[in-house]
């Protein structure tokens, strides 16, 4: 890591020469810096009286979520309203999908209208991209199946930057369903490229085939894969997956993988805990760690709205007829 | 338990251990419930103090078998067999550790089950009784069981009972999820589908019967679907029973490739073949089924050449109300714990196999398989013992067997090799007047 780690904020930032947002992967160190130092002021901007900008006046953003999503969708409303963009939610799962229209032709009927950028969920991976390949905005993945989700890598990375003053060398363990987790893929990928050390523990149920040759140290035990760690980030487990499929209960499940008090206690005294929401308190995480004061889970809320607005802003610079 | 405190001297014995490869005349000391000496280290020691001096007149002490499978009514059908009752037959047939299937009535999936398993056992048992537990809820082969509570309430191992897993994703999963914990996955290979409504061997004799066939096939596909699961998924596997020459072909080559695996034969398929059932007799209809002659012998050349690692009895307790139907409407299963050593010993007296390997299939392997301190003579170990005179003649009697269940194939057998005392924990639990 030879880029700069600590945070940097006033001045320029370095350019961010892309149209779309589709994923961590690509991305130079620099351009991960970039966005976080963007969003460190977006937080200033945030906590002000006045938190309009007009970066995206007379712009228009187009959610368009054909999976169902409260915090990411209104994190991304919220941020383009902040920078001055009109914002439009579409929740497609409700209206076209259900006619048979195809995703291309969704495509081509929002292209028709203009939009600046598309901010798109879809619950099939590469979904995104094909999108982005039929249309003539920007367009920034906000989770794409179990395949990317960048700005929620951004935000975590973020987030403990803040508290930790640095990624590089940071101890990091993400937990729980890997396997079906565009967050860890992203956090994955975001975290080596800025020279953290990765550790990822889960049932081997819950793991994807050739985990260990992704940069990361397996363990499926929380003992051991929580000695040292800095951070510990909790994935979801989604409720279909609990009863017998992939892992037998959920009292199984708590039992070894749930972080509770003893098992956070194997990693370093300091650690932060994380969770990218929404939690299953009592399923991957006890009510006492997710609501006490290692925990960093709300914080996650406040850099995602942060981050969103550094990277609208960083592409905006991009727009057309700029 | 005062019998225990007083120390035990079993002398002029031919000691027999396969844990240490040990075959010597000498003498066994017991104190406090575990070996205190045994073999060749005891020529030159005085047993200990205020022991009961038990001369054995050249009988064969060996550590007392472990049973891997062995099914019991309880909970749900004490009719036909209680943990009592079961530890009673074991005994009288030298067996000081049962190793319990989950298919009960409730199945043992939960792990307050294996606790009231292991609380009756202390309670009501004579040998030790390890529970192992249901490897899918309720056995219905879809959602996998609590391994890693069941676990650590104290079950040895997880099978599916008589029941076998479909579903290849289910059993994929079983492997890697039980791999995390380190548990063994034991599987009864036969495959529902093919095996169809079969009763007996598919083959000529099961055709003049008109009795409708299962496959060997459907053992043997089954069993290559799982190594080669056990191959990807880098489990711990354990084939609970084969019977036929197909799948020792299978075993072996796996075993080869060094994939962390064993398998088991039940002493029917060593010592029966299709021909025993004679005029539909239903004690001789199991799971699997009995096979062909060659079959069996393959079976003994897998177990001389070591491809099969464990002798079980496969005791399977039925009454009237289950096997005195026609021979397609009746249960599956035969009892075996009271016979097990003595048919296995016709094995070596035809010198098939050597007593040293037929011992170890019965005693330190599946110990071992199962990580439990049992199945061997060594100083400082319970004191699990069988003493048998391994050729003494007897005839099982009907009247005499300890089963609540009578279901024996081997009624009014002539057997040569008799348990003369079983020992568990320094305890003699069985005495043969």
């Amino acid at each position: 890591m030879n880029a700069h780690d600590e945070p940097k904020t006033g001045g320029s930032h370095p350019a961010f020469p892309r149209r779309h947002l589709l994923g961590i992967e690509g991305l130079q160190p620099q351009e991960i810096l970039g966005l976080l130092d963007r969003a460190e002021e977006a937080i200033e901007v945030s906590r002000q009286v006045e938190k309009k900008k007009a970066v995206l006046r007379g712009r228009t953003q187009i959610n368009l979520f054909f999976e169902a999503s409260t915090r990411t969708q209104s994190s991304f409303e919220i941020a383009g309203k902040r920078l001055g963009a009109d914002v439009m939610n579409m929740s497609v799962s409700s209206s076209s999908v259900k006619k048979g229209e195809t995703l291309i032709d969704t495509a081509a009927t929002l292209n028709a209208m203009h939009p600046d950028i598309l901010v798109v969920r879809h619950h099939a991976a590469g979904a995104v991209e094909l999108l982005a390949n039929k249309i003539d905005c920007s367009v920034i993945n906000a989770g794409d199946g179990p395949h990317e989700h960048p700005t929620q890598a951004l935000l975590d990375a973020l987030t403990m930057r803040r508290h930790k003053g640095r990624i590089a060398r940071l101890v990091v363990a993400i937990c729980g369903d890997i396997l079906h987790s565009r967050v860890a893929r992203s956090n994955i990928i975001l975290l080596n490229a800025l020279g953290a050390r990765v550790k990822v523990i889960a049932p081997s149920t819950l793991l994807p085939t050739g985990i260990e040759k992704m940069g990361v140290e397996v363990h499926s035990s929380m003992k051991e894969g929580l000695k040292d760690v800095d951070i510990v980030m909790m994935l979801r487990l989604q409720r279909e997956r609990m009863a017998g499929s992939f892992v037998p209960s959920v009292r199984e499940y708590f039992r070894y993988w749930g972080l509770d008090r003893e098992k956070l206690s194997y990693a370093r005294p300091d650690a932060l805990v994380m969770h990218p929401g929404p939690m299953n308190r009592g399923v991957e995480i006890d009510p006492e760690i997710a609501d006490g004061p290692q925990s960093l889970i709300r914080e996650q809320v406040e850099m995602g709205v942060a981050v969103r607005m550094a990277v609208l802003e960083a592409l905006s610079e991009h727009l057309p007829n700029k | 338990m005062a019998e225990s405190e007083r120390p035990l001297a079993l002398i002029n014995a031919r000691v027999v251990d396969p844990s240490r490869n040990l075959d010597e005349a000498g003498s066994v000391f017991v104190a406090e419930g575990r070996i205190l000496a045994s073999g060749p280290e005891t020529i030159s020691q005085t047993p200990p103090d205020g022991a009961e001096i038990v001369d054995v007149q050249g009988a064969v002490v060996s550590p007392g078998l472990v049973d891997m499978c062995v099914g019991v009514g309880e909970p749900g059908a004490e009719h036909r067999e209680t943990l009592a009752s079961a530890s009673e037959a074991a005994a009288a047939g030298g067996v000081t550790t049962i190793v319990t299937l989950p298919e009960t009535n409730p199945v043992i999936d939960d792990p307050a089950l294996v606790d009231f398993l292991l609380r009756r056992a202390r309670d009501t048992a004579l040998v030790n009784v390890r529970p192992m537990a249901a490897l899918t809820k309720g056995l219905q082969g879809e959602e996998m069981s609590e391994i890693g509570l069941l676990g650590e309430a104290g079950a040895v191992a997880f099978t599916n009972g008589h029941r076998s897993i479909a579903s290849s994703r289910t059993m994929r999963r079983l492997l890697t999820y039980a791999r995390d914990f380190g548990a063994l996955v034991i599987h009864h290979t036969e495959d529902p589908d093919l095996a169809a409504n079969g009763v007996m061997n598919e083959g000529l004799n099961a055709s003049w019967k008109g009795l409708s066939g299962s496959p060997r096939e459907a053992e043997f596909i089954m069993l290559e679907r799982d190594l080669r699961l056990v191959a990807l998924t880098r489990g711990r596997y354990h084939a609970q029973m084969i019977s036929c020459g197909e799948s020792a072909d299978a075993i072996r080559r796996a075993k080869r490739s060094g994939l962390d695996i064993t398998a088991a034969v039940s002493i029917n398929h060593l010592t029966l073949n299709e021909n025993d059932i004679g005029p539909y007799r239903t004690f001789f209809k199991m799971a699997p089924p009995l096979r062909e002659e060659d079959d069996r012998q393959e079976m003994i050349a897998g177990l001389a050449d070591g491809t099969i690692d464990i002798v079980v009895s496969n005791h399977d307790p039925q009454d009237v109300e289950t096997k005195r139907h026609p021979f397609a409407e009746a249960e599956d299963g035969a009892i075996g714990l009271e016979t097990l050593l003595a048919a296995g010993l016709r094995l070596v007296h035809n010198d098939d196999v050597p007593l040293m390997k037929l011992l170890a299939a019965m005693t330190c392997n599946p110990a071992k398989r199962l990580g439990i301190d049992a199945g061997t003579l060594k100083p400082g170990t319970p004191a699990d013992i069988a003493v048998f005179d391994p050729d003494r003649p007897w005839i099982l009697d009907k009247a005499k067997i300890h089963s609540k269940s009578k279901n024996t194939p081997f009624e009014d057998a002539r057997f040569s090799g008799r348990v003369l005392r079983t020992i568990v924990a320094g305890r003699t639990v069985y005495n043969y007047a």
